[in-house]
Protein backbone atom coordinates (compact mmCIF):
# COMPACT_ATOMS: atom_id res chain seq x y z
CA UNK A 1 0.00 0.00 0.00
CA UNK A 2 1.74 3.48 -1.12
CA UNK A 3 1.73 6.28 0.84
CA UNK A 4 2.16 9.62 -0.35
CA UNK A 5 3.12 13.43 0.16
CA UNK A 6 0.48 15.69 -0.92
CA UNK A 7 -0.48 19.54 -0.16
CA UNK A 8 -3.60 20.55 -1.12
CA UNK A 9 -5.25 24.50 -1.21
CA UNK A 10 -7.41 24.08 1.04
CA UNK A 11 -9.64 27.69 1.45
CA UNK A 12 -6.75 29.48 0.03
CA UNK A 13 -4.19 27.75 2.79
CA UNK A 14 -2.10 25.33 1.60
CA UNK A 15 -2.70 21.73 3.69
CA UNK A 16 0.34 19.20 3.65
CA UNK A 17 -0.59 15.60 4.88
CA UNK A 18 1.33 11.92 4.33
CA UNK A 19 -1.94 9.52 3.15
CA UNK A 20 -2.64 6.29 1.96
CA UNK A 21 -3.27 5.54 -1.25
CA UNK A 22 -7.39 4.84 -0.66
CA UNK A 23 -7.28 7.85 1.25
CA UNK A 24 -10.45 9.69 -0.32
CA UNK A 25 -10.53 13.42 -0.60
CA UNK A 26 -13.74 13.86 1.88
CA UNK A 27 -11.80 12.00 4.43
CA UNK A 28 -8.63 14.04 3.73
CA UNK A 29 -10.38 17.17 4.01
CA UNK A 30 -12.04 16.33 7.57
CA UNK A 31 -9.30 14.30 9.28
CA UNK A 32 -6.56 15.81 7.97
CA UNK A 33 -7.39 19.22 7.44
CA UNK A 34 -10.00 19.38 10.24
CA UNK A 35 -12.88 21.03 7.43
CA UNK A 36 -15.62 18.87 8.74
CA UNK A 37 -18.38 21.01 6.60
CA UNK A 38 -18.62 18.29 4.39
CA UNK A 39 -20.66 15.48 5.02
CA UNK A 40 -19.36 12.13 4.62
CA UNK A 41 -22.59 10.27 3.86
CA UNK A 42 -22.82 7.43 1.11
CA UNK A 43 -19.47 7.49 0.95
CA UNK A 44 -20.28 5.84 -2.85
CA UNK A 45 -21.43 8.76 -5.03
CA UNK A 46 -24.70 8.65 -4.34
CA UNK A 47 -25.87 11.09 -1.23
CA UNK A 48 -24.05 14.47 -2.75
CA UNK A 49 -23.11 15.33 0.93
CA UNK A 50 -19.70 15.38 0.43
CA UNK A 51 -19.62 17.76 -2.60
CA UNK A 52 -16.94 20.48 -3.00
CA UNK A 53 -15.36 22.68 -5.36
CA UNK A 54 -11.99 21.01 -6.65
CA UNK A 55 -10.51 24.21 -9.14
CA UNK A 56 -14.11 25.49 -8.57
CA UNK A 57 -15.93 22.68 -10.15
CA UNK A 58 -18.26 20.56 -8.39
CA UNK A 59 -17.42 16.90 -7.65
CA UNK A 60 -18.42 14.23 -5.31
CA UNK A 61 -15.15 14.49 -2.36
CA UNK A 62 -15.79 10.48 -1.73
CA UNK A 63 -15.48 9.43 -5.10
CA UNK A 64 -11.73 11.29 -5.83
CA UNK A 65 -8.88 10.36 -3.85
CA UNK A 66 -6.99 12.70 -1.65
CA UNK A 67 -4.00 12.10 -3.93
CA UNK A 68 -5.28 13.08 -6.70
CA UNK A 69 -6.33 16.72 -5.51
CA UNK A 70 -2.13 17.26 -4.85
CA UNK A 71 -1.60 20.16 -6.10
CA UNK A 72 -5.05 21.07 -6.51
CA UNK A 73 -8.06 24.04 -4.89
CA UNK A 74 -10.33 22.60 -3.11
CA UNK A 75 -13.05 25.06 -1.76
CA UNK A 76 -15.79 23.44 0.79
CA UNK A 77 -18.49 24.98 2.94
CA UNK A 78 -15.96 27.03 5.18
CA UNK A 79 -14.33 28.93 2.53
CA UNK A 80 -17.71 30.51 1.71
CA UNK A 81 -18.79 33.37 4.19
CA UNK A 82 -16.15 36.14 4.56
CA UNK A 83 -14.79 36.26 7.55
CA UNK A 84 -16.61 38.35 9.32
CA UNK A 85 -19.45 35.83 9.02
CA UNK A 86 -20.89 37.16 6.32
CA UNK A 87 -22.65 34.26 4.44
CA UNK A 88 -22.27 33.55 0.46
CA UNK A 89 -25.25 34.75 -1.29
CA UNK A 90 -26.52 31.18 -2.06
CA UNK A 91 -26.12 30.08 1.86
CA UNK A 92 -28.44 33.50 2.52
CA UNK A 93 -30.72 32.72 -0.08
CA UNK A 94 -30.95 29.05 1.31
CA UNK A 95 -31.56 30.55 4.89
CA UNK A 96 -34.37 32.47 3.69
CA UNK A 97 -35.80 30.20 1.55
CA UNK A 98 -35.63 27.54 4.13
CA UNK A 99 -33.50 25.18 1.99
CA UNK A 100 -32.70 23.13 4.99
CA UNK A 101 -33.77 21.26 7.76
CA UNK A 102 -31.40 18.85 9.30
CA UNK A 103 -28.24 19.97 7.54
CA UNK A 104 -26.67 16.90 6.64
CA UNK A 105 -27.20 17.18 2.98
CA UNK A 106 -26.49 20.88 3.00
CA UNK A 107 -22.77 21.53 2.87
CA UNK A 108 -22.98 19.77 -0.83
CA UNK A 109 -26.33 21.58 -1.94
CA UNK A 110 -24.30 24.62 -0.94
CA UNK A 111 -21.05 23.39 -3.09
CA UNK A 112 -22.91 22.63 -5.78
CA UNK A 113 -25.19 25.94 -5.81
CA UNK A 114 -22.26 28.16 -5.43
CA UNK A 115 -20.00 26.59 -8.02
CA UNK A 116 -22.92 26.76 -10.89
CA UNK A 117 -23.21 30.28 -9.78
CA UNK A 118 -19.84 31.40 -10.14
CA UNK A 119 -20.22 30.48 -13.83
CA UNK A 120 -20.64 32.90 -17.01
CA UNK A 121 -23.18 32.91 -18.03
CA UNK A 122 -25.28 32.50 -15.06
CA UNK A 123 -27.13 29.22 -14.88
CA UNK A 124 -31.00 28.84 -16.02
CA UNK A 125 -33.36 27.63 -13.28
CA UNK A 126 -33.60 24.28 -15.30
CA UNK A 127 -29.57 23.70 -14.63
CA UNK A 128 -29.57 24.46 -11.16
CA UNK A 129 -32.46 22.26 -10.62
CA UNK A 130 -30.98 19.11 -13.27
CA UNK A 131 -28.18 19.67 -10.14
CA UNK A 132 -29.73 19.31 -7.35
CA UNK A 133 -31.13 16.36 -8.40
CA UNK A 134 -27.86 15.31 -7.90
CA UNK A 135 -28.47 15.88 -3.50
CA UNK A 136 -30.30 13.58 -1.57
CA UNK A 137 -32.41 15.38 1.17
CA UNK A 138 -34.62 13.73 3.74
CA UNK A 139 -35.88 16.03 5.07
CA UNK A 140 -37.20 19.44 3.14
CA UNK A 141 -39.12 17.39 0.09
CA UNK A 142 -36.74 20.24 -1.97
CA UNK A 143 -39.06 22.86 -2.47
CA UNK A 144 -37.15 25.24 -0.13
CA UNK A 145 -34.17 24.69 -2.37
CA UNK A 146 -35.96 25.17 -5.82
CA UNK A 147 -36.91 28.77 -4.69
CA UNK A 148 -33.38 29.14 -3.60
CA UNK A 149 -32.33 28.09 -7.15
CA UNK A 150 -35.11 30.19 -8.75
CA UNK A 151 -34.09 33.13 -7.09
CA UNK A 152 -30.19 32.77 -8.04
CA UNK A 153 -31.25 32.01 -11.45
CA UNK A 154 -32.64 35.46 -11.68
CA UNK A 155 -30.13 37.11 -9.91
CA UNK A 156 -32.43 38.18 -6.82
CA UNK A 157 -30.10 37.94 -3.98
CA UNK A 158 -30.13 41.35 -3.28
CA UNK A 159 -32.65 40.74 -0.17
CA UNK A 160 -30.52 42.54 3.55
CA UNK A 161 -29.69 40.04 5.57
CA UNK A 162 -32.12 39.64 8.40
CA UNK B 1 -17.32 1.50 3.60
CA UNK B 2 -14.06 2.45 2.40
CA UNK B 3 -11.96 0.99 0.24
CA UNK B 4 -9.29 -1.86 1.04
CA UNK B 5 -5.97 -1.05 0.66
CA UNK B 6 -3.79 -0.69 -2.91
CA UNK B 7 -1.07 1.42 -4.18
CA UNK B 8 -1.55 4.47 -6.31
CA UNK B 9 0.51 5.44 -9.35
CA UNK B 10 -0.16 8.95 -11.02
CA UNK B 11 0.95 8.44 -14.92
CA UNK B 12 2.34 11.13 -16.91
CA UNK B 13 2.03 9.36 -20.38
CA UNK B 14 -0.03 7.11 -22.56
CA UNK B 15 3.15 5.13 -22.62
CA UNK B 16 3.85 5.13 -18.95
CA UNK B 17 0.10 4.25 -18.16
CA UNK B 18 0.53 1.12 -20.08
CA UNK B 19 3.84 -0.07 -18.51
CA UNK B 20 2.64 0.71 -15.04
CA UNK B 21 -0.79 -1.87 -16.38
CA UNK B 22 1.76 -4.26 -17.75
CA UNK B 23 3.75 -4.49 -14.58
CA UNK B 24 0.26 -4.40 -12.62
CA UNK B 25 0.06 -8.41 -14.39
CA UNK B 26 -3.45 -8.27 -14.86
CA UNK B 27 -4.45 -6.73 -11.27
CA UNK B 28 -3.88 -3.23 -12.03
CA UNK B 29 -7.01 -1.04 -12.54
CA UNK B 30 -6.76 2.21 -14.45
CA UNK B 31 -8.14 5.22 -12.56
CA UNK B 32 -10.27 7.44 -15.15
CA UNK B 33 -12.83 9.76 -13.97
CA UNK B 34 -13.80 7.31 -10.80
CA UNK B 35 -17.72 7.71 -10.85
CA UNK B 36 -17.74 4.37 -11.20
CA UNK B 37 -14.85 2.84 -10.01
CA UNK B 38 -14.20 4.79 -6.65
CA UNK B 39 -18.14 2.78 -6.04
CA UNK B 40 -16.61 -0.37 -6.95
CA UNK B 41 -13.23 0.07 -4.60
CA UNK B 42 -15.70 1.78 -1.80
CA UNK B 43 -18.28 -1.50 -1.65
CA UNK B 44 -14.92 -3.87 -2.42
CA UNK B 45 -16.39 -5.33 -5.04
CA UNK B 46 -12.89 -4.34 -7.20
CA UNK B 47 -9.85 -4.88 -4.89
CA UNK B 48 -6.99 -4.06 -7.39
CA UNK B 49 -3.65 -3.94 -6.12
CA UNK B 50 -2.96 -0.91 -8.39
CA UNK B 51 -4.39 1.72 -9.47
CA UNK B 52 -2.98 3.47 -12.53
CA UNK B 53 -4.22 7.06 -12.50
CA UNK B 54 -4.65 8.70 -15.79
CA UNK B 55 -6.16 11.90 -15.36
CA UNK B 56 -3.17 13.75 -15.60
CA UNK B 57 -2.72 12.74 -19.56
CA UNK B 58 -3.72 15.68 -21.53
CA UNK B 59 -3.78 13.65 -24.86
CA UNK B 60 -6.05 11.04 -23.91
CA UNK B 61 -8.71 13.99 -23.53
CA UNK B 62 -10.61 15.57 -26.38
CA UNK B 63 -12.99 15.56 -29.36
CA UNK B 64 -11.37 15.20 -33.28
CA UNK B 65 -13.11 14.83 -36.65
CA UNK B 66 -11.22 12.22 -38.59
CA UNK B 67 -12.23 11.77 -42.64
CA UNK B 68 -16.08 10.05 -41.93
CA UNK B 69 -15.68 9.67 -38.10
CA UNK B 70 -15.59 11.52 -35.13
CA UNK B 71 -12.42 9.99 -32.55
CA UNK B 72 -13.30 10.78 -28.51
CA UNK B 73 -10.54 10.31 -26.29
CA UNK B 74 -11.30 8.05 -23.22
CA UNK B 75 -10.62 10.59 -20.41
CA UNK B 76 -12.80 13.33 -22.44
CA UNK B 77 -15.49 14.17 -19.29
CA UNK B 78 -18.92 13.77 -19.66
CA UNK B 79 -19.64 17.48 -19.03
CA UNK B 80 -17.18 18.56 -22.09
CA UNK B 81 -19.15 15.43 -24.30
CA UNK B 82 -22.81 16.98 -23.49
CA UNK B 83 -21.89 20.71 -24.58
CA UNK B 84 -18.96 19.24 -27.43
CA UNK B 85 -20.67 21.37 -30.50
CA UNK B 86 -19.09 18.26 -32.49
CA UNK B 87 -20.44 15.93 -30.25
CA UNK B 88 -23.04 18.03 -30.87
CA UNK B 89 -23.11 17.23 -34.45
CA UNK B 90 -21.83 14.44 -35.68
CA UNK B 91 -22.45 12.06 -32.61
CA UNK B 92 -26.23 13.17 -31.56
CA UNK B 93 -27.09 10.78 -29.42
CA UNK B 94 -24.14 10.38 -27.04
CA UNK B 95 -24.65 13.74 -26.23
CA UNK B 96 -28.40 12.88 -25.85
CA UNK B 97 -27.63 10.10 -23.45
CA UNK B 98 -25.58 11.99 -21.41
CA UNK B 99 -28.34 13.89 -19.93
CA UNK B 100 -29.36 10.90 -18.45
CA UNK B 101 -25.97 9.54 -16.96
CA UNK B 102 -25.67 10.28 -13.16
CA UNK B 103 -25.52 13.99 -12.14
CA UNK B 104 -24.21 17.37 -12.71
CA UNK B 105 -21.29 16.86 -10.06
CA UNK B 106 -20.15 13.42 -11.56
CA UNK B 107 -20.24 14.07 -14.68
CA UNK B 108 -17.76 16.89 -13.99
CA UNK B 109 -15.20 13.53 -13.61
CA UNK B 110 -16.76 10.88 -15.38
CA UNK B 111 -15.38 9.79 -18.36
CA UNK B 112 -16.40 8.70 -21.53
CA UNK B 113 -13.86 5.84 -22.06
CA UNK B 114 -14.30 5.09 -17.78
CA UNK B 115 -18.05 3.88 -18.41
CA UNK B 116 -17.22 1.85 -21.65
CA UNK B 117 -14.28 0.07 -19.75
CA UNK B 118 -16.24 -0.47 -16.78
CA UNK B 119 -19.69 -1.87 -18.62
CA UNK B 120 -22.15 -1.15 -15.80
CA UNK B 121 -25.10 -3.03 -17.45
CA UNK B 122 -27.36 -0.27 -16.93
CA UNK B 123 -25.07 2.28 -18.26
CA UNK B 124 -26.03 4.62 -20.85
CA UNK B 125 -22.88 4.81 -23.17
CA UNK B 126 -21.86 1.32 -23.57
CA UNK B 127 -25.52 0.84 -25.04
CA UNK B 128 -25.90 4.64 -27.31
CA UNK B 129 -21.69 3.44 -28.72
CA UNK B 130 -23.27 -0.02 -29.41
CA UNK B 131 -25.91 1.60 -31.30
CA UNK B 132 -23.72 3.62 -33.39
CA UNK B 133 -21.46 1.22 -34.25
CA UNK B 134 -18.13 2.93 -32.58
CA UNK B 135 -14.66 0.96 -32.62
CA UNK B 136 -13.12 1.33 -29.54
CA UNK B 137 -9.62 1.85 -29.57
CA UNK B 138 -7.26 -0.13 -27.17
CA UNK B 139 -4.11 -0.42 -26.31
CA UNK B 140 -1.26 -2.18 -24.60
CA UNK B 141 2.50 -2.84 -23.98
CA UNK B 142 2.92 -5.96 -25.81
CA UNK B 143 0.06 -5.75 -28.54
CA UNK B 144 0.42 -2.16 -29.62
CA UNK B 145 -3.03 -0.81 -30.55
CA UNK B 146 -6.30 -2.71 -32.11
CA UNK B 147 -9.85 -1.72 -32.80
CA UNK B 148 -12.38 -3.68 -31.20
CA UNK B 149 -15.99 -3.57 -32.47
CA UNK B 150 -18.62 -2.30 -30.04
CA UNK B 151 -20.76 -5.93 -31.04
CA UNK B 152 -17.50 -7.62 -29.83
CA UNK B 153 -16.69 -5.41 -26.79
CA UNK B 154 -19.35 -5.96 -24.27
CA UNK B 155 -19.46 -9.82 -23.09
CA UNK B 156 -21.03 -9.34 -19.46
CA UNK B 157 -21.63 -7.41 -16.09
CA UNK B 158 -18.53 -5.76 -15.66
CA UNK B 159 -16.86 -7.41 -18.48
CA UNK B 160 -15.30 -6.89 -21.53
CA UNK B 161 -12.74 -7.94 -24.43
CA UNK B 162 -10.35 -5.99 -22.76
CA UNK B 163 -7.06 -8.35 -22.16
CA UNK B 164 -4.96 -7.95 -19.04
CA UNK B 165 -2.60 -4.96 -19.48
CA UNK B 166 -5.23 -3.24 -22.40
CA UNK B 167 -6.61 -0.08 -21.56
CA UNK B 168 -9.07 1.82 -23.52
CA UNK B 169 -7.55 5.07 -25.26
CA UNK B 170 -10.42 6.42 -26.95
CA UNK B 171 -13.87 5.34 -29.35
CA UNK B 172 -14.19 6.16 -32.75
CA UNK B 173 -18.31 6.94 -34.07
CA UNK B 174 -18.50 6.07 -38.05
CA UNK B 175 -20.89 8.75 -39.45
CA UNK B 176 -24.61 8.12 -40.25
CA UNK B 177 -26.48 9.59 -43.07
CA UNK B 178 -27.32 13.17 -43.25
CA UNK B 179 -30.81 13.36 -41.50
CA UNK B 180 -30.66 9.89 -39.34
CA UNK B 181 -33.01 10.82 -36.35
CA UNK B 182 -32.33 9.00 -32.71
CA UNK B 183 -33.64 8.86 -29.57
CA UNK B 184 -32.25 8.04 -25.95
CA UNK B 185 -34.78 7.60 -23.38
CA UNK B 186 -34.88 5.45 -19.84
CA UNK B 187 -37.49 4.84 -17.47
CA UNK B 188 -35.81 5.64 -13.99
CA UNK B 189 -36.95 6.49 -10.49
CA UNK B 190 -35.31 9.37 -9.94
CA UNK B 191 -33.41 11.60 -12.62
CA UNK B 192 -30.33 10.19 -12.78
CA UNK B 193 -30.55 7.01 -11.05
CA UNK B 194 -30.30 3.58 -12.88
CA UNK B 195 -32.77 3.08 -14.71
CA UNK B 196 -34.96 -0.07 -15.30
CA UNK B 197 -35.47 0.62 -18.38
CA UNK B 198 -33.38 2.50 -21.16
CA UNK B 199 -33.49 2.81 -25.14
CA UNK B 200 -31.35 3.87 -27.77
CA UNK B 201 -32.46 3.99 -30.85
CA UNK B 202 -31.54 5.49 -34.27
CA UNK B 203 -33.29 5.63 -37.84
CA UNK B 204 -31.89 6.54 -40.64
CA UNK B 205 -34.55 6.77 -43.87
CA UNK B 206 -33.41 6.83 -47.55
CA UNK B 207 -36.49 7.81 -49.83
CA UNK B 208 -38.85 6.91 -47.13
CA UNK B 209 -37.16 3.32 -47.10
CA UNK B 210 -35.62 2.61 -43.48
CA UNK B 211 -31.58 2.16 -44.66
CA UNK B 212 -29.83 1.68 -41.52
CA UNK B 213 -31.08 1.61 -37.43
CA UNK B 214 -29.59 1.08 -34.14
CA UNK B 215 -31.63 -0.44 -31.51
CA UNK B 216 -30.00 -1.19 -28.17
CA UNK B 217 -31.02 -1.09 -24.71
CA UNK B 218 -29.22 -0.79 -20.99
CA UNK B 219 -30.69 -2.66 -17.99
CA UNK B 220 -31.89 -5.26 -20.17
CA UNK B 221 -29.56 -7.65 -19.17
CA UNK B 222 -26.31 -8.71 -18.14
CA UNK B 223 -24.62 -6.11 -20.93
CA UNK B 224 -25.83 -3.43 -23.40
CA UNK B 225 -28.42 -5.85 -25.68
CA UNK B 226 -28.81 -5.18 -29.45
CA UNK B 227 -32.30 -5.76 -30.71
CA UNK B 228 -30.53 -7.33 -34.49
CA UNK B 229 -33.77 -8.87 -35.47
CA UNK B 230 -35.93 -6.04 -34.83
CA UNK B 231 -32.94 -3.82 -36.91
CA UNK B 232 -33.10 -7.07 -39.93
CA UNK B 233 -37.17 -6.29 -39.84
CA UNK B 234 -37.42 -3.32 -40.83
CA UNK B 235 -34.20 -2.80 -42.85
CA UNK B 236 -35.94 -2.15 -46.66
CA UNK B 237 -39.26 -1.09 -45.46
CA UNK B 238 -41.31 1.90 -46.17
CA UNK B 239 -40.92 4.04 -42.76
CA UNK B 240 -44.44 5.03 -43.10
CA UNK B 241 -45.45 1.18 -43.32
CA UNK B 242 -43.96 -0.50 -40.49
CA UNK B 243 -46.16 -2.29 -37.52
CA UNK B 244 -44.48 -0.51 -34.38
CA UNK B 245 -46.15 -2.26 -31.77
CA UNK B 246 -44.88 -5.19 -33.46
CA UNK B 247 -41.35 -4.40 -33.65
CA UNK B 248 -41.84 -3.08 -30.01
CA UNK B 249 -42.69 -6.73 -29.51
CA UNK B 250 -39.83 -8.35 -30.84
CA UNK B 251 -37.24 -5.77 -29.73
CA UNK B 252 -38.09 -6.67 -26.45
CA UNK B 253 -38.08 -10.27 -27.11
CA UNK B 254 -34.57 -9.80 -27.65
CA UNK B 255 -33.31 -8.84 -24.20
CA UNK B 256 -33.06 -10.36 -21.36
CA UNK B 257 -34.06 -8.34 -18.44
CA UNK B 258 -33.60 -9.75 -14.92
CA UNK B 259 -35.83 -9.44 -11.56
CA UNK B 260 -33.74 -7.27 -8.71
CA UNK B 261 -34.83 -5.33 -5.37
CA UNK B 262 -35.78 -2.32 -8.60
CA UNK B 263 -37.81 -4.04 -10.64
CA UNK B 264 -39.38 -7.32 -11.93
CA UNK B 265 -38.20 -8.59 -15.62
CA UNK B 266 -41.44 -8.64 -16.53
CA UNK B 267 -42.18 -5.39 -15.42
CA UNK B 268 -38.71 -4.13 -17.37
CA UNK B 269 -40.17 -5.88 -20.97
CA UNK B 270 -43.80 -4.56 -20.18
CA UNK B 271 -42.49 -1.15 -19.83
CA UNK B 272 -39.87 -1.55 -22.29
CA UNK B 273 -42.74 -1.76 -24.91
CA UNK B 274 -44.23 1.76 -23.93
CA UNK B 275 -40.54 3.09 -23.61
CA UNK B 276 -40.09 1.66 -27.43
CA UNK B 277 -43.41 3.01 -29.02
CA UNK B 278 -43.07 6.68 -27.51
CA UNK B 279 -39.18 7.06 -28.40
CA UNK B 280 -40.21 5.67 -31.73
CA UNK B 281 -42.82 8.11 -31.76
CA UNK B 282 -40.90 11.17 -30.66
CA UNK B 283 -37.76 9.98 -33.41
CA UNK B 284 -40.68 10.31 -36.17
CA UNK B 285 -41.99 13.37 -35.57
CA UNK B 286 -38.16 14.46 -35.38
CA UNK B 287 -38.07 13.57 -38.66
CA UNK B 288 -41.05 15.30 -39.84
CA UNK B 289 -40.03 18.28 -38.45
CA UNK B 290 -36.87 17.74 -40.85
Amino acid sequence: MSRHEITVKVNGEAVSATVEARRTLVDFLREDAGRTGSHAGCEHGVCGACTVMVDGVAVRSCLMLAVQADGAEVTTVEGLADETGKLHPVQQVLREEHGLQCGFCTPGVVMTLAALTAQQPPPSEEMLRDALSGHLCRCTGYQGMLRAARRLARGDIGKATA
Amino acid sequence: MKPAPFDYVAADSLDGALEELARGAGDALVLAGGQTLMPLLALRMATPSVLVDINRIPELAGVRRLDGSTRIGAMTRQAQIRVDPVVARHVGPLAMATGFVGHHQTRNRGTLGGSVSLADPAAEYPATSLALGAQIEVRSMAGGVREIDADDFFLGPYTTALEPGEMVTALRYPDWPEGTVFVVDEVAPRPGDFAFVGLVFILAVKGGIVSRSGITWFSMGGKPMRSMQAEATIWGEAVDGVDWAAVAELAVSETDPIDDIHATAHYRRTVGKHLFQRVVATALAKRGAQ
